[in-house]
């Protein structure tokens, strides 16, 4: 019988020949990962087991990356609670700030998510690492200190629902414009419960980072998880950051899917998706002249080096509207200092955005860019629900890291055509 | 377990941000918690949340993030069940695992109105209309995951299962 990727990797680590959907199936765990809102209380879930040990102590990544640098003295005792867990259980892959980067930046770039790998993750876009061809998902703190504990995990198998990209993107045109039409085409629980597996020839132009920006919002449309082909780009991607052996799957070319979409990338254009679901995502034409007070470069979604040269490109030479603030969060350690070497800082800095060290921040309304009543925000963030960038009153519109940019130089939402011509 | 109470309603695709704003998760206290409860979907519902209350939502309730701190801070409220006509996989697995009692129920989340008086049994999926009489039909939860209902919550089922492997 035929299986595809997301079926292969579970029923490997299920000790399983083949699993099909709706199957109830416990799994081995690859790593798990949490982060400083979820750790403490998957922590104190733990302590309740009264273990000396957690199963694998180089299995364990935490990354304290919310609230981090510490936001206020309860973010620094929710730290601290992950500090001293760390330390009492020889946790290896603990990332303290200065090392530290947003987790799902972080992980792939540190080679401790891999092709094949089984991952879970208290952060709901832990779905991220389906980019490099691995099983990944979400879960709570209570399934984080289960599997803290045991190294394993109890799985329904998804049924999958196969996404053809085909043709040649326009110009300005990435990762995250396909995920948010894709998210508009089938509604934020389109996917529910669902594996989304996106294949076709523009999946196999994208960067890897574009890949790793499309599966992070696969949770968006309520997948369980999001997943793609390895190539030879993943294998360059992984080859030299890989510290234990990894594996590539494939799905079967007569695999059985629930459900498959097709899209003419050609078509698409820049998207924005409008307040208050990822879902609401329209043509960046329809929303232009949008006038706003603040622009997001960075998170889980768009931190990226590739991201910050799209916003470096558009940015170089120009300033930042008068009306506006502009904030530019590098999502890593790494990724600050490449953007350094670089001179993206220096283009950022010059035209009158701030840079901030690595940090969720904003995205979740934490800190670093709080907004006010009535204000609008343009992002490069997942998510533009109800508050989640302050006040409930305030109202949050996604995009990706061209018409960020773009916008950012006029004030308003604007297609980058605008600012740059017609030249890429 | 029998639970009766008031229904309280909301729309589709309540967001985890709704149900507990990340401004308040710099604690994962359950009492302050639920202080916040619901806020940015019907500011007023933690000061007037009666103990027993069952919350009735659309599709898609508790999308978004993964935190725990959504449900604990909707049973620290003293809601003692929610019925909605689908839910976000991790809040479905997040209220399992910490002892909140949810049901899938279309039906009955057409007919209920906010203020009703309903009672439910979990174990046979029943929802009783107290208001109208009506009876409603929930799928029951599979074995598998009533075995971790049944043995209090997500942690005991570990502790078996390390007995099992000592």
């Amino acid at each position: 019988m035929s299986m595809t990727i997301t079926e292969k990797i579970l029923a490997a680590h299920a000790g399983k020949d083949r699993v099909s959907p709706g199957e109830l199936i416990n799994c081995r765990l690859d790593l798990v990962l949490a982060n400083d809102v979820t750790a403490p209380v998957a922590i104190k879930e733990f302590s309740k087991l009264g273990l000396d040990r957690v199963f694998d102590p180089d299995r364990v990544a935490l990354v304290p990356d919310h609230f981090t640098p510490n936001k206020d003295i309860k973010s620094a005792e929710l730290a601290l609670c992950v500090r001293e867990f760390a330390r009492s259980y020889g946790i290896t892959n603990y990332f303290e700030v200065g090392k530290m980067g947003i987790e799902h930046c972080l992980l792939p770039e540190q080679g401790l998510v891999l092709p094949g790998d089984m991952i879970i993750g208290a952060d709901s876009h832990t779905c991220t690492y389906g980019a490099l061809g691995a099983f990944a998902t979400g879960v709570g703190s209570t399934d984080l200190a289960a599997a803290m504990a045991l190294g394993e995990c109890w799985f329904k198998v998804p049924e999958s629902m196969k996404f053809i990209y085909h043709g040649k993107m326009r110009p300005w045109v990435g990762g995250k414009d396909l995920i948010l039409y894709t998210i508009g085409d089938i509604g934020v629980d389109g996917a529910l419960y669902r594996a989304m597996e996106f294949t076709g020839e523009a999946i196999q132009d994208l960067s890897i980072e574009g890949r790793l920006t499309m599966c992070n919002m696969a949770i968006e449309a309520g997948a369980k998880n999001g997943i793609l082909a390895p190539d030879e780009k993943t294998k360059a991607y992984v080859e030299k950051r890989a510290k234990r052996p990894y594996r590539f799957y494939y799905s079967d070319p007569d695999a059985a899917y629930v459900e498959v979409k097709e899209y003419d990338v050609s078509q698409i254009e820049p998207q924005v998706a409008f307040p208050h679901l990822p879902e609401n995502s329209r043509p960046v034409s329809e929303a232009q002249g949008i006038e706003l007070d603040q622009v997001v470069i960075g998170s889980c979604t768009n931190g990226r080096i590739e991201d910050l040269r799209v916003a470096a490109k558009i940015l170089k030479g120009r300033k930042v509207h008068p009306r506006l603030r502009v904030i530019i969060i590098p999502g890593t350690q790494e990724v600050y200092l490449q953007a350094l070497r670089e001179g993206l800082l220096e283009t950022f800095v010059e035209a009158g955005t701030v840079v901030s060290t690595p940090t969720c921040g904003p995205c979740l309304g934490g800190h670093m860019g709080i907004l006010a009543k009535g204000e609008k925000a343009l992002s490069t963030t997942n998510r533009n629900f109800v508050g989640r960038m302050g006040h409930p009153e305030s109202e949050v519109y996604l995009c990706g890291p061209a018409v960020a940019a773009a916008s950012a130089v006029t004030g308003m939402i604007t297609h980058p055509e605008e600012v740059m011509g017609d030249a890429d | 377990m029998q639970i009766k109470g008031r229904v309280y309603k909301f729309g589709d695709d309540i967001d985890t941000d709704q149900i507990i704003p990340a401004r308040y998760m710099n604690t994962y206290d359950p009492a302050e918690l639920a202080a916040h409860c619901m806020e940015d979907a019907d500011p007023s519902f933690a000061g007037r949340v009666e103990p027993g209350a069952v919350i009735v939502a659309g599709k898609n309730f508790g999308c978004g993030s993964s935190r725990e701190h959504a449900p604990i801070a909707i049973k620290a409220a003293g809601v003692s069940c929610i019925i909605a006509s689908t839910f976000a996989r991790i809040f479905y697995r997040n209220a399992v695992n910490i002892g909140l009692p949810i049901l899938e129920c279309p039906q009955a989340v057409e007919a209920l109105k906010e203020g009703d008086q309903v009672e439910v049994d979990l174990v046979k999926g029943v929802i009783k209309n107290l208001s109208s009489g009506e009876e409603y039909h929930a799928a029951p939860f599979p074995p598998f995951m009533q075995g971790i209902i049944e043995q209090g919550g997500l942690i005991n089922y570990v502790r078996e299962r390390m007995k099992e492997r000592a």
